[in-house]
């Protein structure tokens, strides 16, 4: 055998937290899915899809970047042909209805490709899942066959000139026709990508000017106009036009969902765009970490190969830690996802609202994952940029391509400002509402911190004991700090934006600290030694890291709460978290360095 | 008919594979595996071949059992059912003696196998297995079309069988020989014969379900005691880096008393 017996695979359901709940918990109680559990079938669908990718799609790199006409339709047919846009469509509706987990998966092998993954994106997920989610069954039995096989394609048209995080102040507008047969559109959409290749649009507009809902509109609709093709800064193969509706008329039955309902496809949507997103985006930063392990390899100055400088050594050990970061709160995500949705009762006449729902119950982390990924990705794309040097700053090679397609990632599918907004928010209305105990929780953490005992859970057995403390102090001190921010500010804190943006990325080193410790833990007894070693290295840099900007954002944000009265006492409550002694990095990253180059990029791949 | 196709399970080509210090073989831990790649070309051939004339395709894989993962690939490709033989590393010769066990079992058609294995390149088993079969063979099929032809669009087969005849196309020094054998035959396949299909989304599901036969090696009764023993793997040597010489005399001077080669 070369590898130990995997583990069964999917996450027990007795371990699910629920959205959030990484906040009330220690690290290392419970089990979490992890890249490391994906099962035989899970493997097999990733290597056909990185198959693909390799063999069909980037060889076409430079056609696709000049929009060879029909190129893009005529790849998403391919894909079509194994299948990959039936991954999310229910078998009842000739899909294979598999868990978000493949889905995810998929998404990380195309992403490979910026332009392509783009409009595969656009056509199976936000052009395809709102029929998914919300189509009758009419409507699904028309259309879910043809999106199989790509004979149709989707897009989706929500953004508008006025209106772009402020997606419900649309303006376009949807009348019932005097005969009560057709709707009516008129308005314009901004942004559509796929528009000049899709077959149907999923169109947002307010019934009367006031009730916000979704409609379906055949691209051949009289009175639709697709704009030029935007000349943008990244993803140039993609198809990204502004559209206007003038009396465009479609009939009644293509309303989507129900009157007025409109939000919740929109905003589900969007929760299920960035659990796909955040793992596209980590796929990308794995591909680019190879291209910036190679080159460092290949490129000799000073009579040494650059992967021997210990400067780009660090480079190369920081960006596999950020993309183990991303794995690691993704596919913990995509875990718990899968779960909850495997609890579904496949009889259950709501079915689809249920799954919808479980969808849902994770959009905080989803959240984490689009902000992290997309910032993961950017900060991989630049340090390749910069490992090559000039060469860098050249068409002539992949990185260049890369940076400019990784920008659109923190402003697509919600800024990563409205996604940070989201994240406290969410899990502070969950507490107000019960669903979360983040206030008792605090409460506890706040009078551990009052007595004499130290507050510092006991270091514990293991090679992972000094993570363990770390992420468990990170998780005190990010509930700690969420929920006096929430007693000191109360309804104001929503105005305070620039406290939210610290808050969310306090939450976000929690979880990923929480979730990178715990994978790791698993993975001393599910990995080869080679592979555990990894393991325990990228988990020690990136508890290090976490904890210390952790704390030092906890800091500030008391700092902007208690400007005069109250600083000193939460100032010390705080420092009673505080741990000095933490390890020296530069030997691990050292290491971890060696490990990339010798992987000519991420070192722990996925083994079949 | 009935095609028998081997499917070998290899390290992956795009990985650089280690040699263990003490030389005797490769560090296998955290490597990727994947079917030998002239063995998926010969599992598209077999598919293509039966979808013209009809009939059933069985991969057969020689490894321990963590090469199911390999046959599966083959099944969701199209191939009806799989047969793993558990075994250890075998050479050539005893390849062929297993071969020759489950030919005589299954009694197939034609037997397609990819021209060698890209992690020992030994290129034997097929022309062994023809031979203990008493069969006729036709090494490094290749496509006389070429791969850019119609002919591959259509996926249609490189190996044209009528009558109880094949005739095989290889790439011989400036041109295409055609050569023709009878079956039942050995046919191995070169790397420009056609060029493989993914396995589909769907086509893994399916293949989940199609049997897996799993024998163990010492039930068949065959002889597998190595005829060839690898004594020890070791790097091929560093390339030297390379001198500057000042003028054309220098250079003469050295490759005569240096390198001695004029």
């Amino acid at each position: 055998m070369d590898t130990k017996p995997k583990p069964s695979t999917a996450l027990p359901v007795e371990d699910l937290l629920p959205g959030g709940g990484f906040l009330l918990e220690s690290a290392a109680s419970k089990e979490i899915f992890t890249a490391e559990r994906l099962n035989e079938d899970q493997r097999a669908f990733y290597r056909t899809a990185v198959d693909f990718v390799e063999k069909e799609i980037v060889p076409r790199h430079e056609a696709i970047e000049h929009k060879e006409a029909g190129l893009i339709p005529e790849l998403l047919r391919k894909a079509g042909e194994l299948g990959m846009h039936m991954i999310d469509i229910p078998e009842a509706f000739g899909g294979l209805g598999l868990d978000k987990t493949t889905s995810c998966l998929v998404s990380e092998a195309v992403a490979r490709q910026g332009s392509f993954s783009v409009s595969l994106g656009a056509h199976n997920g936000i052009g395809m899942l709102p029929l998914v989610f919300f189509g009758s069954d009419a409507q699904k039995n028309h259309w879910l066959p043809q999106f199989a096989d790509a004979s149709k394609i989707g897009a989706y048209a929500l953004t508008e000139p006025g209106s772009g995080s402020d997606a419900l102040a649309a303006k376009t507008v949807a009348k019932l026709s005097d005969d009560g047969q057709h709707w009516i559109l008129n308005g314009s959409k901004m942004w559509i990508t796929n528009a000049k290749i899709a077959d149907v649009f999923t169109v947002f507009a307010k019934i009367d000017g006031k009730k916000f809902s979704a409609f379906l509109v055949p691209a051949d609709a009289e009175g639709l106009d697709i704009g030029r093709d935007e000349p943008k800064m990244g993803i140039l193969g993609s198809n990204t036009c502004a559209m206007s509706f003038d009396n465009v008329k479609i009939p009644k039955d293509n309303l989507l969902g129900e009157e007025g309902k409109g939000h919740k496809i929109a905003f589900n949507i969007l929760n299920m765009g960035r659990l796909r997103l955040g793992v596209a985006v980590m796929g990308g930063a794995k591909y680019v970490l190879g291209m910036a392990a190679r080159y460092a390899k290949e490129r000799k100055q000073f009579g040494s190969a650059l992967s021997d400088f210990k400067a780009i050594q660090q480079k190369l050990a920081d960006m596999a830690v950020r993309v183990y970061m991303v794995e690691s709160t993704s596919y913990r995500t995509t875990g718990n996802v899968d779960a909850a949705m495997s609890k579904v009762d496949k009889n259950d006449p709501d079915r689809g609202q249920r799954i919808v729902e479980a969808i849902e119950e994770y959009n905080i982390e989803a959240s984490i994952m689009k902000v992290s990924g997309s910032e993961a990705l950017d900060f991989v794309a630049d340090e390749a940029v910069q490992i090559h040097g000039g060469y860098g700053y050249s068409r002539e090679y992949g990185v260049e391509c890369a940076y400019r397609d990784s920008r659109i990632n923190r402003i697509f599918e919600g800024t990563n400002e409205i996604n940070r907004m989201l994240i406290p928010g969410t899990l502070l209305k969950r507490a107000m509402k019960g669903q979360l105990n983040i206030l008792p929780v605090a409460q506890g953490i706040q009078d551990s911190l009052h007595r004499a005992a130290s507050p510092v859970p006991a270091l514990g057995d293991g090679p992972m004991a000094q993570e363990i403390q770390l992420a468990e102090l990170v998780r005190r001190a990010t509930t700690y700090t969420l929920a006096t921010a929430a007693m000191k500010l109360m309804t104001e804190l929503e105005k305070e934006q620039e406290q939210l943006m610290m808050l969310a990325d306090m939450v976000i080193d929690a979880y990923t600290i929480d979730t990178v410790v715990r994978r790791a833990v698993q993975a001393q007894a599910e990995e080869t030694e080679k592979r555990a070693e990894l393991h325990r290295l990228i988990a020690s840099i990136a508890a290090n890291t976490i904890y210390e900007n952790a704390m030092a954002r906890a800091r500030r944000i008391v700092v902007e709460l208690f400007p005069d009265e109250d600083q000193y006492t939460r100032f010390m409550e705080l420092k009673r978290l505080h741990l000095d002694v933490t390890q020296p990095l530069v030997p691990m990253k050292r290491r971890l360095a060696e490990a990339v180059v010798e992987a000519d990029g991420y070192p722990l791949p996925y083994v079949s | 008919m009935k095609i028998l196709v081997t499917v070998k399970r290899v390290t992956d080509y795009e990985r650089k594979v280690k040699i263990k210090p003490d030389g005797s073989g490769f560090e296998t831990e955290g490597m990727n595996f994947v079917p030998n790649p002239f063995d998926e070309i010969a599992v598209e051939e077999a598919l293509r071949l039966t979808k013209e004339h009809g009939g059933d395709v069985v991969v057969v894989s020689i490894g321990p059992n963590d090469a199911t993962q390999q046959i599966r690939q083959a099944l969701a490709m199209g191939a009806q059912r799989g047969i793993l033989v558990q075994a250890g590393e075998l050479d050539s010769d005893a390849v062929a003696r297993v071969l020759q066990k489950l030919v005589e079992k299954e009694n197939p058609d034609l037997v397609l196998m990819g021209k060698q294995a890209t992690d020992d390149d030994a290129n034997q088993a097929g022309q062994l297995l023809a031979g203990y079969l008493g069969w006729p063979q036709a090494t490094f099929a290749s496509k006389t079309e070429g791969l850019e032809s119609a002919e591959e669009k259509a996926q249609k087969p490189g190996v044209k069988v009528a009558d109880g005849w094949a005739s095989v196309a290889r790439e011989a020094d400036g041109g295409i020989e055609t050569i023709k054998v009878q079956l039942p035959a050995v046919i191995t396949t070169d790397l420009r014969l056609n060029h493989p299909r993914f396995a589909s989304l769907p086509g893994i599901m399916k293949a989940k379900k199609k049997p897996i036969e799993e024998i163990p090696v010492a039930s068949l009764g065959v002889d597998i005691t190595p005829k060839v023993r690898v004594l020890k793997y070791e790097e091929p040597p560093a390339r030297l880096a390379g001198v500057k010489v000042a003028d054309v005399d220098e250079l003469v001077n050295k490759l005569k008393n240096e390198a001695k080669v004029i």
